[in-house]
């Protein structure tokens, strides 16, 4: 805890070091009051709230949306088979799809509205989802499958009472990493076509220069996903704790 | 009809006739014949490879033939089922349950109702001694806890055979010892049809009714003996003459076999 806050601080002095000594012109690098100082400027005067508010909706609602339809799609193929085999092959091509070169096509297909911000990050998060559910889920230890069919277990009542309660934890895990990815395809999608979110903001402040609230921006999004991932991690814990056990 | 140690004429519940697995090429089980009456404690010796894991793995339902039938009560076998309970060597607690949500987990299987499952459960735990360690998760507690916590949850389901895979075998000697009491105690207090799979004489001898001496692979019966001890049993028979003179006679019935599985993958390698 205070090395990894020590860092925080060697960094912003490091920073403040190379602005207020003059070895990087303003315009380049704004120094850390400058960013404050604009800071305050946009979330007093800008409303730079609203755009933070709907770049978090945008995130939450399209990771929300793949999640909910990558879990029940990775624990079945997990657990099965032949499922596996029908679907595995075509979400392993597409995940390594980029989700940022479909924003155009995205656009023509769903204009600039947030139905397209979704669509960004739903096929970002999806498909990575997918597999790497489905490959945690088929990873449940062979003996405690076996186990549990001895003590009477159908196949139905295996996926329900071993296969989802053991994987569990891990899947909480991917979802907390590919949150983060998705505040990247927010980014990206906000930053080609929109008329608000942090991205939007960012484009904005590119066209007059102003670096001191890009960085602002970048921070903020940094700030966000480090709350969002202490949250997701403090849950984790709680919902799971005997996976804590013998760490 | 079969004469049990104790002299009790009990009928044959579990029949294996001509059982084969094969593996590919190998042959990891040979035409096996094997009768267990109820209520009879099998223990089965043979060298590592012997087929003996598989024996057991296919009454349980878990692996299948190639050829032969195994039946339960006049039963095929086919897959597994609660009538079955088995005990592994490895540790196969739900980790994400506590002791006694474990112990539920075959009742719960069945639709016993949850006040019923818990009376149960609690019963069973006090038998294998874990009455304080209800709540506890199995990663709390020590590797022989958690087997007899898989004993009870086996036992608990009241299943018609316990299977039992080298369940002490991941144990230090001391606490072992201490497991085949308790096993013992159980069994000779509630009756029940076991399968025992080991590679420890003394364990064989001391907990079994019938002992059973596997070849190497091919695996098939090569002895079958009664084992003369009564009941109840005490750890100190382990040195009294018939013990001594039954494990003379299985040490040197599982050396033969030994030397022979090394001089086959000697030659082979």
């Amino acid at each position: 805890m205070v090395l990894g806050i020590s860092f925080f601080v060697l960094f912003v002095a490091l920073w403040s070091a190379v602005t207020f000594g003059g070895f990087v012109p303003k315009i380049f690098l704004a120094d850390p009051l400058q960013m404050l100082n604009s800071g305050w400027v946009l979330l007093t005067q800008q409303d730079f709230g609203h755009d933070i508010f709907m770049t978090m909706w945008r995130v939450i609602g399209g990771f929300v949306i793949a999640a909910a339809l990558a879990l029940p799609l990775g624990v079945l193929m997990g657990a099965y088979k032949p499922i596996e085999a029908f679907f595995e092959p075509f979400v392993s091509f597409a995940r390594y799809l980029p989700a940022s070169a479909f924003i155009p096509l995205l656009i023509l297909w769903a204009g600039i509205g947030e139905a397209q911000k979704l669509s960004v990050i739903f096929i970002g998060c999806f498909f990575q989802l997918v597999l790497m559910i489905a490959v945690t889920v088929g990873n449940t230890r062979r003996d405690l499958v076996e186990a549990a069919y001895t003590l009477g277990s159908s196949d139905s009542s295996l996926v329900r009472r071993v296969l989802i309660p053991g994987a569990a934890p891990e899947i909480a895990e991917t979802l907390r990493m590919v949150l983060g990815w998705a505040w990247t395809y927010v980014i990206v999608a906000e930053l080609i076509g929109a008329s608000s979110g942090i991205g939007h903001m960012i484009t904005d402040s590119q066209a007059l220069l102003a670096t001191d609230q890009i960085i602002f921006g970048i921070i903020v999004i940094g700030l966000i996903g480090l709350i969002s991932d202490l949250l997701f991690k403090w849950g984790n814990r709680k919902l799971f704790p005997w996976a804590q056990l013998g760490r | 009809m079969m004469v049990t140690s104790k002299g009790a004429m009990l009928p044959t519940i579990l029949q294996i006739r001509g059982l084969e697995r094969r593996f590919g090429e190998v042959l990891a089980l040979q035409a096996t014949d094997l009768d267990v009456a109820e209520n009879d404690f099998i223990t089965i010796l043979g060298p590592s490879g012997c087929g003996k894991s598989t024996l057991l793995r296919i009454v349980a339902g878990l692996d299948t033939q190639t050829a032969g039938t195994a039946t339960l009560d006049g039963k095929r076998i086919a897959g597994p089922g609660a009538d079955r309970g088995m005990v592994f060597q490895s540790y196969t607690l739900f980790p994400w349950l506590t002791v006694l949500e474990n112990v539920c987990f075959g009742l719960r299987e069945r639709g016993m109702p949850h006040q019923q499952q818990l009376e149960v459960a609690h019963a069973f735990l006090a038998k294998v001694g874990l009455k304080g360690f209800a709540g506890h998760f199995p990663k709390q507690l020590s590797g022989g806890m958690q087997q007899r916590t898989a004993l009870a949850r086996a036992l608990a389901n009241e299943p018609r055979m316990l299977l039992m895979d080298e369940p002490f075998g991941a144990l230090d000697h001391q606490t072992r010892e201490l497991m085949q009491e308790l096993l013992q105690g159980i069994w000779e207090a509630q009756q029940k049809t076991v399968l025992f799979v080991t590679h420890d004489i003394d364990e064989a001898v001391f907990m079994g009714t019938r002992v059973v001496v596997m070849s190497a692979r091919p695996g098939r019966i090569k002895l079958d003996r009664v084992v003369p001890l009564a009941h109840p049993r005490h750890y100190a028979m382990k040195t009294t003459p018939e013990f001594t003179a039954l494990k003379a006679e299985l040490t040197e019935a599982v050396r033969t076999e030994v030397l022979e599985a090394q001089r086959v993958s000697e030659a082979s390698a």
